[in-house]
Order: structure tokens, then C-alpha cells, then sequence
């Protein structure tokens, strides 16, 4: 039964599915952007979920709205969806106003995080269920039924009941079921998060490739940092119902907007700026040169040091920008290696690649150093 | 070492059917005694003939499934057959009525908060606390000629002047209606607070008017709940006694009633038993349909026996 899991999305079949071509029309690009004015939601008396969302999603994206449990993401994917209904704000897709619009009415469907199939219905059945609501007719629910089957490589459990099929093939059915329904927008809640750890990797890169073919704008969420930057064109990172920053998942990583994002996205080196003068700040690691684009007139924020840009060295320390440190523990990796150093009493995170260069051992007294390029300033 | 283990395996399974002997036995000799052997008199009462005083005596006949399908001393009348349909028209017009009034209550129940929930099922279920025949005497209060009830439908030319709306056979649905509600609220609450929301919100993503979410995503689940909630009403409202006597106003007569009568004022015990074998026939054949039902429908089979 696994062996139509690990089959892949074939990127060289040139068996397109008439879904595919009829996105690939232009004309359906315009139809499909999304815009999120001022969009609050309350749950309750205190639980603000959103707290006046401004966002603009291209047509033809892969975003990723991404955060931790309760930053409003998945709120604010159920408004895009019409499940739940903004206190305040206004929603716009393809030019068309649709914050009062029942979900039915709406060309969204939805990826759901259980994937949501009806047991009673058999796989064909489930897969014709959109067209059937919208009343296409049966010959032609078949055929698109037969094609979608086909694309997704589960054409021989078209008649199986859903509670006789694995957690991958289920995750496909509900991709299939939502995206035969040709919507202007896909909407997906964590679509992977039931599956195990390989085939999660494997469905990242076929949902991205079959979004690519098929150009349809998809709106992703995850709490999954990796997972956001393998798919994403761009991701919003939200916190307390509030959008951190917005940006592709190379300037989310490299130049996180604030610290939530930087943390999120797993950034450990943070450092506290005391005092700053031109391009130099002053850090409880000591005082360290930044490069001429992050000169700002704020007085203080946060330094990130990113792990992968410091070099290690044995050669004593001279010049700007290079601390003397001691390994404190070291963790093999295989493809790298990572270290926990500490300046003074300060700790500091370093990953180099296994280059076959020096291994530092625990207790070596090491020079670190670190580019002024590869400094970061963070706002609070 | 094989022989060992043979022993011992032996020795559980004898262990096991010692076990089984013990739990089940009581409650084995108890359907023996009381409801086995009491069916098989019935039964065998059913075949005998009527005696001067209402009691079974032999010759062995089929004489009171004859009167029983309505041929008496005058030819044949349809009385019983009339009183079969009604018990018929009744109960599933009764069932029908509570469902529709059963789904939005227990629905309801499960959308307010957790902790007001087991008191709102306690209000459904408290009124089933006192007397049945209490009950019915309330709702003959109720509908009594000149009672508010009864001028409103008066007024608004729905009954004649000064006749009440019990008692009748509307009364008598009425009645079954407020007897039975708890036993469909009940399963149906059940059914939904298990009730998978996303289904509901995938059929309405997928283009699903409400009413049609209803019926696709929230209907199916719920199914088994239905069943189990047709199955408390139907076959207990098939047979009710009370309810007709007292709110039908000896009018509208209920299968129940024909053969209580046999065994109190009439005197025929011989034919009441050819009647309780009718409703048990009766009874097999609704729940053998509502098995069919379930399976077709899906899910819904193992409620029904």
C-alpha cells in the first residue's frame, strides 16, 4: 500500500490535468490575489486571534503564514475560507469583496489539518464532491474524477472506502478532493503535520512542484520554520495576532525583522545593544563593527550573530570583530559540526561545515570571528 | 516444555469458560425464566381455544388468529385490521415528529458550554421521572374542553366549539410525542457530541449549502445515534397502552390496547396472545428493515441489534 506514497508526482509526465491548463490561462492569475484590510478577530472577551491584519498575497504565490500555536494563522486562514467571519476588516479576492460571503459561495477550498474526508463516502465519491455540490454533471464528475485520480498517482483506489487508506495516500485525497474544485485560491492548515517525518519531506517538495505546475495561489500554514522556507515564495511570520514581517524565506532567515521572528526561526545568537556610535555597537560581547547598511539612528535592539557565518580559528586574536572563546561542548553532525562556545560568560552558538578542516575539542581556547556583513541589527 | 504449555493453555480455556459460566448464568437463567418461558405460554396460549371465562382450554385451533384478522360470528369486520394501521400511522408519525423536534435540541446541547450541558440533558430527562400515567392526565388537563390550549385551536377553527382537542387521536401522537422525546434526545446528543466539525466545514469549503452540509456531513454521522434513538421510540410506541387509553379516549385504540383488553374486561386470552405474537412479528420485521437501512446508509448497522 506505501509503494503509491513514495511513487512521485512525476515533474516529466506530460499528462496534464484539464485543472492544470485551464489555471495556466492567465487571465485567471488576476482573479486570484488576496487583500487583507485592518482584519481583527476576538474570540471571547480577552482572546484577541487578530489584531488588524494588513496583507496582500500575490496570485500564482506559495505563502506561508507561519507561527507558533495560537499566533492567529490558522484564524486567519478559516476567515479566508469564510469558516469564521472578521469582527472588523475588510477581505478582497480577485478584486471582489468577499468578507460576507458564505464559505459555499467562495472559490477557496480547504486542505484541512485532518484532512476532514467523509467516511461514508468511497474515494471517487469524496474527490466528486465539489463538483457534485456545484452540480457538474455525473459524466463529467467521472472524467475529472478519472484525471485527478491519475495526477495524483491514486487512480486504483477510486473505490476504496477512506478508512482503508494510509495517513499519505488520505493527505493526497484531500489535496485531490480541493483542488479539483479549480479554486481561485488553496487553502492548507498543516496539511503535513499528521505524516511522519520522510514522507513529510517527500509531499513538501511534490506540493511545491504541484503549485508551481499547476500556478495556483496557495496560502500555507505551519509552525514549521524548515517547512516554510523549503515551500515558500514568501512567508508572513505572525505572533499574538500581529504580522512580524513579511518577506521571502532568505530575508526572514538572514535579516529577521524582530526578535520573536529571529527566535523562531531558530536563531539563538542574540545579543543585546547597549550603545551604539556610526557602524560600531556595543554588546555584552564587546564592541563589534557593522556594515554601512545597518547604521540607524536607533540607539539600541538586538545583534544577531547567525552560527554558520562565524569562523573558528587558532591564531591569536587581531583586528575588529574577533573574540577569544572556549568550547564548552560540541555536537558532531556529520555534514557539520556544532559548538557552544562562551566569550567570557557569554554564550555563543557556531556551526561550521565538516570541511575536513580542524575539529576544536572541548576546552580549546578558540578566535572567533565574524564579518561585519553577517551582523545583524533587530529591531525589539 | 510443549507438553507443559498444551497443560496450561488447557487449563485457561477451562479457567476462561468458568469465567463466562459465572457472569453470564444469572442474567441467562433470569431471560429464561422470566421472559423464554413466559413467550413460549404465550405462544402456546396463542394455539389453544377460548374457554367460558376468557381462559385457554384445548382443543389445540387457529381460531383466534381468525378473529384476530377480524372474522367473527357476523363475517368479517375490519376493526382489528383498522387498529393494526393505526398502531402503524401512530408510531411513525410519533417517530417522525420527534426526530424533527429531537435533532435541533440535542444539537443545541451541544453547542453551549460544557458545563451547562449535563443540566440541560437532566431537563430533558426529569419530566420521564414521574408516572407515565400522571403525565397523561397532566396533558388530558391540558387539552380538556375550555382549557387556554383548546380555545386557541378553537379560534383559529382547527376543532368544533366546545369539543377540546382530547380527546383524539391527535392528543394521542401528541402525547407519544412528549413520552418519547428523551429517549431520541438522548442518542442523538451523543451522536453529535461526537460529531467531527470538520467534516461539516469541508462539505461547506466544498460548495455545500447549509442544508445540504447538513444532510452530507452532519446526517451520516449522527445515523447511528438516530437509529438507536428510532429503535427506543418505535418499538415501545408500537405497543403503548397508556398514552391511547387515556388521551384516544377509548377511540383511538392502539394495538397495546387490543390486546390488554383481551386479558382484563373482554376475557380472551387466547386471542390477546395471538395479538402480542402479532406486535412481536411486528417488531422483527421494523428492526430487521431498520438493519437493512443502516447497512445501506452505512454505519448505522450495529445499533440495531
Amino acid at each position: 500500500m506505501n509503494e503509491n506514497v513514495t511513487e512521485e508526482i512525476s515533474e516529466t509526465s506530460t499528462q496534464r490535468p484539464a485543472v492544470a491548463l485551464k489555471q495556466e490561462q492567465s487571465a485567471n492569475h488576476d482573479a486570484s490575489s488576496i487583500e487583507m484590510r485592518r482584519l481583527h478577530k476576538r474570540f471571547g472577551r480577552d482572546t484577541v486571534a487578530l489584531d488588524g491584519v494588513d496583507l496582500t498575497i500575490q496570485a500564482g504565490e506559495f505563502f506561508t503564514l507561519l507561527g507558533p500555536s495560537g499566533c492567529g494563522k490558522t484564524t486567519l486562514l478559516r476567515i479566508l475560507a469564510g469558516l469564521e467571519a472578521p469582527d472588523d476588516g475588510s477581505l478582497v479576492i480577485g478584486g471582489k469583496d468577499i468578507t460576507e460571503t458564505p464559505p459555499h459561495k467562495r472559490s477557496v477550498n480547504t486542505v484541512f489539518q485532518s484532512y476532514a474526508l467523509f467516511p461514508h463516502l468511497s474515494v471517487r465519491d469524496n474527490l466528486a464532491f465539489g463538483l457534485k455540490m456545484r452540480g457538474v454533471p455525473a459524466e463529467q464528475r467521472l472524467q475529472k474524477v478519472a484525471e485527478i485520480a491519475q495526477f495524483i498517482k491514486l487512480g486504483q483506489l477510486v473505490e476504496r472506502r477512506v478508512d482503508q487508506l494510509s495517513g499519505g495516500q488520505r493527505q493526497r485525497i484531500a489535496l485531490a478532493r480541493a483542488l479539483i474544485c479549480e479554486p481561485a485560491v488553496l487553502l492548507l492548515d498543516e496539511p503535513l503535520s499528521a505524516l511522519d517525518a520522510g514522507l513529510r519531506s517527500q509531499l513538501q517538495v511534490e506540493l511545491k512542484r504541484v503549485q508551481k505546475r499547476l500556478g495556483m495561489t496557495f496560502v500555507f500554514v505551519t509552525h514549521d520554520q524548515d517547512e516554510a522556507m523549503v515551500m515558500s515564495d514568501r512567508i508572513a511570520v505572525l505572533d499574538g495576532g500581529n504580522i512580524q514581517q513579511v518577506g521571502t524565506p532568505a530575508e526572514v532567515y538572514e535579516r529577521p525583522a524582530t526578535a520573536f521572528v529571529a527566535r523562531f526561526m531558530g536563531h539563538e545568537n542574540l545579543y543585546a545593544i547597549t550603545a551604539s556610535q556610526d557602524n560600531w555597537v556595543e554588546t555584552s560581547l564587546g564592541r563589534l563593527l557593522l556594515a554601512p547598511s545597518e547604521q540607524t539612528s536607533a540607539q539600541e535592539g538586538w545583534l544577531l550573530i547567525r552560527p554558520e557565518t562565524l569562523e573558528l580559528g587558532q591564531d591569536q586574536p587581531e583586528g575588529y570583530n574577533c573574540l577569544q572563546g572556549v568550547v564548552k561542548e560540541r555536537l558532531y553532525r556529520g555534514s557539520r559540526i556544532e559548538y557552544r562556545l562562551t566569550v567570557g560568560d557569554i554564550t555563543l552558538m557556531a556551526v561550521a561545515s565538516n570541511l575536513g578542516q580542524r575539529i576544536h575539542h572541548v576546552g580549546d581556547q578558540v578566535t572567533i570571528g565574524v564579518c561585519p556583513e553577517d551582523l545583524v541589527r533587530v529591531a525589539f | 516444555m510443549a507438553t507443559t504449555s498444551r497443560l496450561r493453555r488447557r487449563y485457561s480455556s477451562i479457567r476462561e469458560a468458568r469465567h463466562l459460566l459465572l457472569t453470564v448464568a444469572p442474567g441467562a437463567a433470569w431471560i429464561m425464566v422470566f421472559l423464554v418461558l413466559p413467550s413460549l405460554y404465550l405462544m402456546a396460549v396463542a394455539f389453544m381455544t377460548n374457554g367460558p371465562y376468557g381462559l385457554p382450554q384445548m382443543p389445540l385451533s387457529l381460531e383466534s388468529f381468525k378473529r384476530l384478522a377480524g372474522f367473527g360470528f357476523l363475517g368479517w369486520s375490519p376493526g382489528n385490521l383498522y387498529t393494526l394501521l393505526r398502531s402503524l400511522w401512530q408510531t411513525i408519525i410519533a417517530t417522525g415528529l420527534v426526530v424533527i423536534v429531537a435533532y435541533p435540541i440535542a444539537y443545541y446541547i451541544t453547542t453551549c458550554r460544557a458545563k451547562w450541558r449535563p443540566i440541560m440533558l437532566l431537563l430533558v430527562v426529569v419530566p420521564s421521572w414521574t408516572n407515565q400515567v400522571i403525565r397523561t392526565f397532566g396533558w388530558m388537563n391540558l387539552l380538556a374542553p375550555g382549557t387556554p390550549l383548546s380555545s386557541f385551536a378553537e379560534s383559529l377553527g382547527f376543532i368544533a366549539p366546545n369539543m377540546g382537542l382530547y380527546p383524539s387521536s391527535f392528543a394521542v401522537t401528541l402525547g407519544l410525542i412528549y413520552n418519547f422525546l428523551p429517549f431520541m434526545v438522548l442518542p442523538l446528543y451523543a451522536a453529535f457530541e461526537k460529531l467531527d466539525l470538520a467534516q461539516v466545514e469541508a462539505a461547506q469549503d466544498l460548495y455545500a449549502t447549509p442544508v445540504r452540509a447538513f444532510w452530507y456531513a452532519v446526517f451520516p454521522q449522527t445515523l447511528a445515534g438516530l437509529l438507536a434513538g428510532v429503535v427506543l421510540v418505535a418499538i415501545p410506541a408500537f405497543g403503548m397502552y397508556v398514552i391511547p387509553e387515556l388521551l384516544g379516549g377509548g377511540k383511538s385504540l392502539m394495538l397495546g390496547n387490543l390486546v390488554a383488553n383481551q386479558f382484563s374486561g373482554g376475557a380472551n386470552w387466547p386471542l390477546g396472545a395471538a395479538g402480542a405474537i402479532l406486535m412481536l412479528l411486528a417488531t422483527f420485521i421494523g428492526l430487521f428493515a431498520m438493519r437493512r437501512i443502516g447497512k445501506r446508509l452505512g454505519g448505522g448497522e450495529q445499533v440495531v441489534i
